[in-house]
């Protein structure tokens, strides 16, 4: 018998386990996306009703019942994850940078495998850590925007290590030999051919970073606490962020409920679009910031 | 060893080195343990094309970047024996491997623009990289001074703010040696500078050489016999006898001899494309 003879017709069998296959991944995927579809719908759905110019200009100083807003839960939580980012940022591109580049031996492994056990931390432990940190320097009971900061770049830090790790190991090993034979020192080679390249890639990891913290809450209940007031400083006093809000929203109802809960849902909504222009914009500069190998003239 | 090679700085001068002779002196190449290259002597002739050839794995590439202390960059590498140009022996523990680098320039196998940076700030690239500093319009007429010596400067003097990686191979192969002539070295090696590239833009690129030959000392490694009797005015022959062994010098002489009247039997199969 030849072994070369062509097949004009896909048989019967398969084509049956073809549309099998086929229904059952859409099936699948269907019910993966029920969840996140009813979410979406129910935190829109309830959230616009406070989605209003007072949800965004107001605290909740002196408020009770209806009206208030959280513009310094907005405030706070922009505050800290800044502070979060100023704080990450170079310790993480810093380790990335010496894993990649400049790391030899069995210290790069160790630290490889303390950043896996750091990606672990309970965000609840990274908030007593913060809080054994500033009692030591201010003393019991004390809260502060910064110790929230802090322990939210526990939790951030190994993300930027992990992915700004990652984007450094994707530039070509043939660009960084084109800069030594140019006579580049190692350190020009790293700041100018190395990092540029690779910047759009950690760019958008810093983002994704960013959005992973932005919704904690435990470690911020913590540390840097809740009030009903605006605080701009983060060193001292508590500093309310929206994760938080939504919490004491929804823990400490007041006579009129509704007014609570719609608030805590409106909260929630602002979250939501706060994390989703984060991804966009992580896009958005990923591909501004990559390099441009294009073949349009 | 005479009085002035001894007084000799071990700093590197344009002045001490200028059309000098590059001298490779007893060299051995290791990767970790493995020895590639064994006890390697020949001297290079100055502004003049100096062909290395020999099968894959002979060491070809490894001595080649021992030249410019490139070889070093590799985790575990180390070499034995001495390099000198001019009588200032590379090797010196007192030189900066930097210094020697920025003397000595690199062509890669494959071009490798800098993605993030224009044509114009690739030919800069070097200057930058060097801490040098240069007023914008000497900037502007070295780009153009390079970019001509690389036969490139008509194709693209009108997109010089373009990506260096929009063009296309042989361009981007001109561009890298560009790249390498706007730092004014004082050798210049290629390390198989045509084998990505298509008959035109190779033919292109031999052109160049065989100008570059005018102001530098030109060192190639090629698999293209054809390429090192056409552009090459020395030849080196290495070879290995079996993976695990290290690379030798078979033979070393006027491109001419070895590929008319070879004295070695092992040179003349292999030229003669009989090898293995
Ligand atoms: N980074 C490295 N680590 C370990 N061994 C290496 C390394 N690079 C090269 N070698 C070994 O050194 C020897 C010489 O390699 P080299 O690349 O110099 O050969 P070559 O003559 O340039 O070959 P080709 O013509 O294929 O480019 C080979 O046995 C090779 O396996
Ligand atoms: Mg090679």
């Amino acid at each position: 018998m030849s072994t070369t003879d062509f097949v004009y017709t896909v048989g019967t069998r398969r084509k049956v386990v073809n549309t099998i296959a086929a229904v059952a991944i859409t099936a699948f995927f269907a019910i993966a996306i029920v969840p996140l579809v009813s979410l979406l719908w129910t935190v829109i759905s309830r959230g616009v009703a406070r989605f209003d110019t007072t949800f965004f200009t107001y605290s909740m100083r002196g408020v009770v019942g209806d009206g208030g807003g959280a513009i310094h839960a907005i405030t706070g939580t922009a505050l800290i994850t800044l502070a979060a980012v100023v704080i990450s940022v170079p310790i993480g591109l810093g380790t990335a940078v010496y894993l990649t580049e400049y790391g030899r031996g069995p210290i790069p492994q160790l630290i490889r495998f303390l950043t896996d056990v750091m990606t672990g931390i309970p965000s609840i432990v990274a908030g007593l850590f913060a809080y054994a940190l500033i009692v030591i320097f201010v003393g019991p009971g004390a809260r502060a925007g910064v110790a929230g900061a802090i322990a939210l770049s526990l939790l951030m830090i190994p993300v930027v290590i992990k992915s700004s790790e990652e984007m450094l190991r994707l530039v070509p090993e043939d660009l960084r030999e084109a800069s030594i034979a140019l006579g580049a020192p190692k350190y020009k080679t790293v700041t100018s051919i190395v990092l540029p390249t690779a910047m759009s890639g950690i760019v958008a990891g810093v983002m994704l970073g960013v959005c992973r913290i932005i919704g904690e809450t435990a470690p911020l209940l913590l540390v840097a606490g809740f009030t009903d007031s605006m605080n701009r400083n983060l060193f001292e006093g508590r500093m309310a962020t929206l994760p938080v809000y939504i919490y004491s929203q929804w823990q400490n109802k007041g006579a009129n409920q509704a007014a609570y809960d719609n608030r805590a849902w409106t909260a929630a909504l602002v979250l939501i679009l706060l994390v989703l222009i984060f991804n966009i914009a992580s896009r958005v500069v990923a591909h501004y910031l990559s390099p441009k190998t294009s073949q349009s003239h | 060893m005479t009085a002035t090679d001894m007084m000799t700085q071990p700093t590197l001068t344009t002045d001490a080195i200028q059309g000098q002779k590059l001298a490779i002196l007893g060299l051995s190449a290791f990767y970790g343990d493995f020895l590639a290259l064994s006890e390697i002597s020949l001297s290079i002739e100055p502004r003049a094309i100096t062909a290395f050839i020999g099968p894959s794995g002979c060491g070809k590439s490894t001595l080649l970047r021992t030249i410019n202390r490139m070889h070093e960059v590799t985790p575990g590498a180390s070499v034995a024996g001495s390099i000198r140009l001019d009588g200032t022996d590379l090797y010196d523990t007192r030189i900066d491997p930097v210094s020697v680098r920025r003397r000595i320039g690199m062509v890669f196998q494959r071009p490798n623009p800098f993605p993030t940076m224009s044509i114009k700030e690739n030919v800069m690239a070097g200057i930058k990289l060097q801490h040098r500093h240069l007023a914008k319009s000497d900037a502007e007429d070295l780009v153009e001074l390079s970019l001509r010596a690389a036969n490139l400067w008509d194709s693209v003097k009108d997109r010089l703010n373009k990506p260096g990686a929009s063009l296309s191979g042989g361009q981007q192969q001109r561009l890298c040696i560009a790249r390498v002539i706007a730092v004014e070295p004082d050798v210049i090696l290629m390390d198989e500078p045509c084998s990505a590239l298509d008959p035109i833009s190779t033919a292109a690129i031999e052109d160049l050489m065989l100008n570059l030959r005018r102001d530098y000392t030109v060192v190639i490694v090629t698999h293209n016999m054809q390429q090192a009797a056409r552009v090459s005015d020395k030849t080196a022959f290495f070879t290995v006898e079996a993976t695990g062994e290290p690379g030798r010098l078979v033979e070393y002489d006027n491109t001419a001899t070895i590929f008319s009247n070879p004295s070695m039997k092992a040179t003349e199969d292999y030229v003669a494309g009989r090898f293995g």
